[in-house]
């Protein structure tokens, strides 16, 4: 199937004071129309930092992210504007990604006033109340205010907002991380629902190994900055190359008796993305490590069909 | 102390805030029983009253808004609801203590990591300045982190690190109980995984109780002996890992545990529950979870179900619990 969105040799660098932030760095992936691709990694390894980058809300430092024959990282000022039409974002926190001072209907009906999508008052507040409907927020909340909605009801509300110019791509930005459990299975399905109904692509950003598994097609497994590992779903559970994603793997709580697995100890934290040291960023970390990881940089390579890893030794430690 | 009477007994805890909208039932008629040196996961969504309940056993509710209107909160055989604020701040931190969830923000910015940690000891113990930061830098090394770092400030930590002062800082005057409020929750998971591991080494070394107030169940799992869920106030199921987990009696429970995204199994939609967690000023009539409940009957609508004990300890508060809910 044909790529939607093409990113290739991305890169994000911050001006900071202690020097350059890499906070993502030289990433190459695609998006096939209508899948999910994961990214998955701890704070930090800037998972949220692509995601904006993606829709050029942040200018990219260098790459290309191609969409629908065009390059989004060169777009600028009305085109860009236009290419927003087709490419949205639900953010983390529906607490603070809402407006206080706007009704719920006016925040849904916002960007339809931007672009200009309707003429009439009437063809607009008929849109409102099919988003409304779509994402399952009663219409006796049409003139309330974030503050009077809970977490989940506020996410539907970003989620309304994302939808309303049918756009053909969305980066969520870990968009259940702040709900309950419960909360989180509902808005889960509204997703997977409105994916299939629209044919929607998603670039979805977590830190949830389980809620990746549920919803993504293919995944990429992030660490300051750059991938290590990347994949279809199916295969990262089954098969994991790189050191850092079988400590990940490792380190999640199962909710079951007796059925905890072996952990694999990862020594320390993260590094600083200010100025990394050459070599394989996770060296530091990993208990593989020998002296050619300190020195050079691991290149992602194929190591099974459609299976990249960035670990030199990926064969050995399986 | 007798070993025969439990750590910590809670009967019929009500704790109620009277605020501008109306009087928020946040905790109605919590029973717990917590046994020497067994640590208990507290478990339930946001709201459920964890957190009020934890405060309450610490005496710690905000009054006004918040008041415990009936109940007993028995700590070693000893009721300390009635107790008063001085007698109140002895136990506090010496023999029950408490992590709350945010590391970040449960540290003073202005202080070193020794001088914090010291200060418990020499509010509770008769030692002078360098001896309590002999014993201070002793656990800060339990805690795996050099004692090198005993000077520096919070800032200079990471979240991870953090979270290790706050227990060092809790664990240090040895508490029979230690209440842990969501202490891996703002941690990544190999972080939480690390801090997980800490937490039970400690505890078995120390021989402290411990209870994990948290919505993960993963984490629940993995280091608790007994588990109680919360639902608007109520614990609506009780009983060990074992039971609560493989012989799940309470639609809640079974519920959440539907929730969750498997790991190992992909399913092609998850079964959440479905509606909202009830208006704590507004609680339902009957069941509390009547209006989201699949098996809800005309008698949960009108009358609360009591505990309905099934084997061992395990009880579950809910008419059906008996028969095995299909």
């Amino acid at each position: 199937m044909k790529e939607l969105v093409t990113v290739k040799y991305l890169k994000k660098y911050f001006s900071t004071p202690k020097g350059m932030l890499h906070a993502v760095d030289d990433v190459s992936f695609g998006i096939e129309r209508g899948k999910t691709l994961g990214v998955v990694g701890e704070s930090g390894c800037g998972k949220s930092t692509l995601g904006r980058v993606l829709l050029n809300l942040l200018e990219p430092t260098s790459g290309e992210v191609w969409f629908e024959g065009e390059n989004v990282a060169a777009a600028k000022g009305k085109r860009l504007w236009e290419l927003h039409q087709d490419m949205q974002m639900i953010f983390q926190d529906p607490y603070s990604s809402l407006n206080p001072r706007m009704s719920i209907s006016e925040t849904i009906a916002e960007p339809l006033q931007i672009y200009s999508v309707y003429e009439s008052v009437r063809e607009l507040d008929e849109r409102v109340d099919e988003l409304m409907d779509i994402v399952g927020l009663a219409r006796r909340l049409y003139n309330v205010y974030p503050h009077e909605l809970d977490g989940g009801r506020r996410q539907r509300v970003g989620i309304a907002r994302a939808l309303a110019l049918n756009p053909k791509f969305i980066v969520c930005d870990e968009p259940v991380s702040a709900l309950d459990v419960s909360i989180q299975a509902q808005i889960i399905n509204l997703m997977q629902d409105l994916q299939e109904q629209n044919h929607l692509t998603y670039l979805f950003i977590t830190h949830d190994l389980s809620v990746v598994r549920h919803i993504a097609d293919d995944v990429l497994v992030m660490y300051l900055g750059q991938i290590v590992e990347q994949c279809a779903v199916e295969d990262l559970f089954l098969n994991q190359y790189h050191p850092y994603t079988k400590a990940l793997l490792s380190a999640i709580a199962l909710p079951r008796v007796g059925e905890q697995k072996k952990r694999i100890a990862l020594k320390g934290e993260i590094a600083s993305p200010i100025n990394p040291a050459p070599g394989c960023r996770f060296a530091p970390r990993c208990m593989y490590s020998v002296e050619q990881c300190t020195v050079k940089q691991p290149q992602l390579r194929e190591v099974a069909p459609g299976h990249f890893v960035a670990c030199d030794f990926a064969e050995e430690i399986s | 102390m007798n070993n025969a009477t439990p750590l910590l007994h809670v009967k019929n805890l009500h704790v109620r805030y009277t605020t501008d909208e109306g009087t928020v039932h946040a905790v109605n008629g919590v029973d717990l029983v917590m046994k020497k040196g067994e640590t208990l996961g507290l478990v339930g969504e946001t709201g459920a009253g964890k957190t009020t309940t934890a405060l309450s056993i610490l005496r710690l509710i905000p009054d006004p808004p918040g008041e415990i209107t009936s109940g007993e909160i028995l700590f070693d055989g000893h009721d300390l609801v009635p107790y008063s604020a001085m007698k109140m701040r002895k136990v506090r931190g010496n023999h029950i203590s408490m992590i709350f969830q945010d590391p970040m923000t449960a540290l003073n910015p202005v202080l070193t990591i020794g001088d914090q940690i010291s200060e418990v000891i020499r509010l509770h113990d008769r030692l002078s300045r360098s001896e309590a930061y002999g014993k201070a830098t002793r656990m800060l090394e339990l805690v795996g982190i050099p004692a090198d770092r005993m000077g520096e400030y919070p800032h200079q930590f990471s979240g991870g690190m953090k979270q290790r002062v706050v227990i060092a800082i809790a664990l240090v005057c040895n508490p029979l109980l230690l209440i842990a409020d969501e202490p891996t929750t703002a941690l990544d998971v190999t972080i939480q995984a690390q801090v997980l591991e800490l937490m039970q080494n400690l505890r078995t070394e120390l021989g402290t109780s411990m209870m994990l107030i948290t919505h993960d169940l993963g984490v629940v799992a993995k280091i608790c002996d007994t588990v109680a869920i919360m639902y608007a106030g109520e614990i609506v199921e009780y009983g060990t890992l074992q039971e609560v987990y493989n012989n799940t009696r309470h639609p809640y429970t079974k519920g959440l545990f539907g929730s969750i995204p498997k790991i190992d199994v992909r399913e092609r939609r998850l079964k959440p529950i479905p509606g909202l967690m009830p208006d704590p000023t507004h609680l339902p009539q009957g069941c509390s979870f009547h209006p989201r409940c699949p098996f809800c009957t005309d008698q949960c609508r009108h009358k609360k179900p009591e505990n309905v004990l099934l084997y061992g300890d395990h009880f579950a508060k809910c008419y059906y619990a008996e028969d095995g809910l299909q």
